[in-house]
């Protein structure tokens, strides 16, 4: 479990301190974050809580290094940028590509041969539960397939950190929770550091070890739960007293 | 239940069935062309039947200078789209990826789509003489905008999510232009190469009209000059067989490139 398993010598492979982003306009700047300072170690699952507009993505995009932070520092173990696998609110498949080829993308990207991309890209077609679904186009997938497939397109190079923005934000409700299962299932099995931004008080506390609340724009880290909940979980455990305790706590400091 | 296979909708037989009822209006359209030119009273002259067409198309080809036109004509239009193609596309990436060379190239292009390349054809054949050089270069600048604009609206239609998946994957500048750019402005640039193609052929013609030494533009010349009416409307059939092929072959290339598109029904030609 969390608290266990974690050696106190552990050094955080990401620290972010006081970091602020201001956007250009016409009043003075948008102000979308505000100050925010964390530590993530590895293995950890951490979620960001925030209602829409309090910077949840434009924060997974500083950390996927697509945007700079206006103050603050971002400071990797190692002092460079990690593998970064992203999973976008929408499933951001290309039309173009089929299945297999969307998932095999990242491993063109560092020029694997072809076969061996294949062969790994056929084990994440397994491990999300995709089999059969190799040639079809991402117009023929659900939502939830195409879910899926971003998943796997994000894991497949095994990515040092995984970025997930409201991953399931798109999908039905039942088809949610059955991705919740899927997810942990998953992270269970590879062991990855994840950040995900969610604005479900339920996604965070199924999934995640940490929740962080953010605040209304601009976004302000406002609230530090540890989920204390054991793993591995199953549906089960959102109907018991101490998921309600805690799914209480957040929704007392959202409001 | 009535069960009548005859009414279960199959797709294949759609088809076929599209194809026969095209045969059937143009064969129809023949008939009424070759009674008209028989029983208007319009003269002959004028209006020759369509057997009369056909059996001067038949003498034209035995002798081979139908051939000879049509090469040349056919490669002025293809020579033409290669370069108006080509500049039209490293320029329009060019100003899709660049707002400063926007803006510094916005007046000459604007201006450039205004000038009727048919007018200035004239002054072109004047300048470049003529040869095919003049017919190719007509055939280019007319090529030229359709494609421009809409490689421009193309690239610029890359939805930035692809952009972000492809620097979060620490994608380089050439993969990003391979596999997303140019695979995402495919369709858009297929339209107007397609429209382009057809532009071409006017393009070679409307510069033949005006002065060449071959090719079907020369030829319909030729033939007015000498009333000689029904190679007039074999040179014209030619031409209209020339931009169908063309259309046609732009359209296999879109099917089969853009097989990820649901609407790639449409380009059922
Ligand atoms: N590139 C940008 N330029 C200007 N404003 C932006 C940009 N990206 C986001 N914003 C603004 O920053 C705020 C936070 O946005 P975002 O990070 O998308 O929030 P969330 O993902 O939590 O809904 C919003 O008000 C949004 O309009
Ligand atoms: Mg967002």
């Amino acid at each position: 479990m969390y608290f266990a398993v974690k050696n106190m010598n552990t050094k955080p492979i990401l620290t972010v301190k006081n970091l602020s982003v201001v956007f250009p306009d016409n009043n003075g700047g948008l102000h979308a974050l505000d100050d925010i300072s964390f530590e993530v170690f590895p293995r950890d699952f951490i979620c960001f809580l925030g209602p829409s507009g309090s910077g949840k993505t434009t924060l997974l995009r500083i950390l996927a290094n697509l945007l700079p932070p206006t103050t603050g520092q971002l400071n990797f173990i190692h002092n460079q940028h990690p593998q970064i696998g992203m999973v976008f609110q929408q499933s951001n498949l290309m039309p173009w590509r089929t299945v297999m080829d969307n998932i095999k993308l990242p491993l063109e990207l560092e020029n694997m041969d072809e076969s061996t991309a294949r062969i790994k890209a056929q084990e994440m077609i397994e491990l999300v539960g995709l089999n059969g679904f190799e040639d079809s186009w991402p117009r023929d997938l659900s939502g939830g397939m195409a879910q899926r497939v971003a998943i796997a397109r994000a894991l497949i190079h095994d990515p040092d950190l995984l970025l997930l923005d409201e991953p399931f934000g798109s999908l039905d409700a039942i088809t949610r929770e059955r991705m919740w299962t899927e997810l942990s299932r998953i992270w269970q099995a590879k062991q990855k550091t994840v950040i995900m931004v969610t604005h479900s008080i339920n996604e965070s506390l199924f999934l995640a070890d940490r929740v962080l609340v953010l605040t209304q724009r601009p976004g302000k880290i406002k609230f530090d739960l540890k989920v204390d909940l054991p793993r591995p979980r199953n549906d089960d455990i959102r109907y018991t007293p101490h998921f309600g305790k805690l799914a209480r706590k957040l929704r007392e400091t959202i409001e | 239940m009535d069960i009548n296979p005859l009414k279960v909708f199959h797709p294949s037989s759609a088809k076929r069935n599209g194809m026969w009822l095209r045969v059937l209006s143009l064969g129809l359209g023949l008939v009424c062309w070759q009674i008209t030119s028989i029983f208007s009273g319009v003269e002959v002259f004028i209006l020759p039947p369509p057997l009369k067409v056909w059996s001067r198309f038949l003498v034209a080809a035995q002798d081979g200078s139908l051939f000879r036109d049509i090469g040349v004509t056919f490669s002025e239009v293809v020579l033409g789209l290669i370069v108006g193609v080509t500049f039209a596309t490293i320029l329009g990436y060019s100003v899709a990826k660049s707002r400063a060379l926007e803006q510094v190239l916005s007046p000459y292009l604007v201006a450039s789509q205004a000038i009727p390349v048919v007018a200035i054809a004239p002054l072109l054949v004047l300048w470049f003489g003529y040869g095919m050089f003049s017919k190719v270069l007509i055939c280019a600048l007319i090529v030229f905008f359709p494609v421009l604009i809409n490689t421009i609206v193309g690239i610029r239609a890359v939805p930035q999510a692809f952009y972000d998946l492809m620097k979060s994957l620490r994608a380089s500048r050439k993969q990003i232009l391979m596999k997303v750019e140019i695979p995402a402005a495919l369709p858009i640039f297929l339209g107007g190469l397609r429209i382009g193609a057809t532009l071409s052929v006017i393009g070679a013609v409307v510069g033949e009209l005006i002065g060449s030494k071959y090719g079907l533009g020369n030829l319909i010349n030729r033939a007015r000059v000498g009333y000689d009416m029904p190679m007039v409307y074999v040179a014209v059939f030619m031409l209209i067989f020339l931009a169908l092929g063309l259309y046609g072959i732009v359209a296999r290339i879109e099917k089969k490139l853009l097989r990820w598109q649901e609407t790639f029904e449409r380009l059922n030609v």
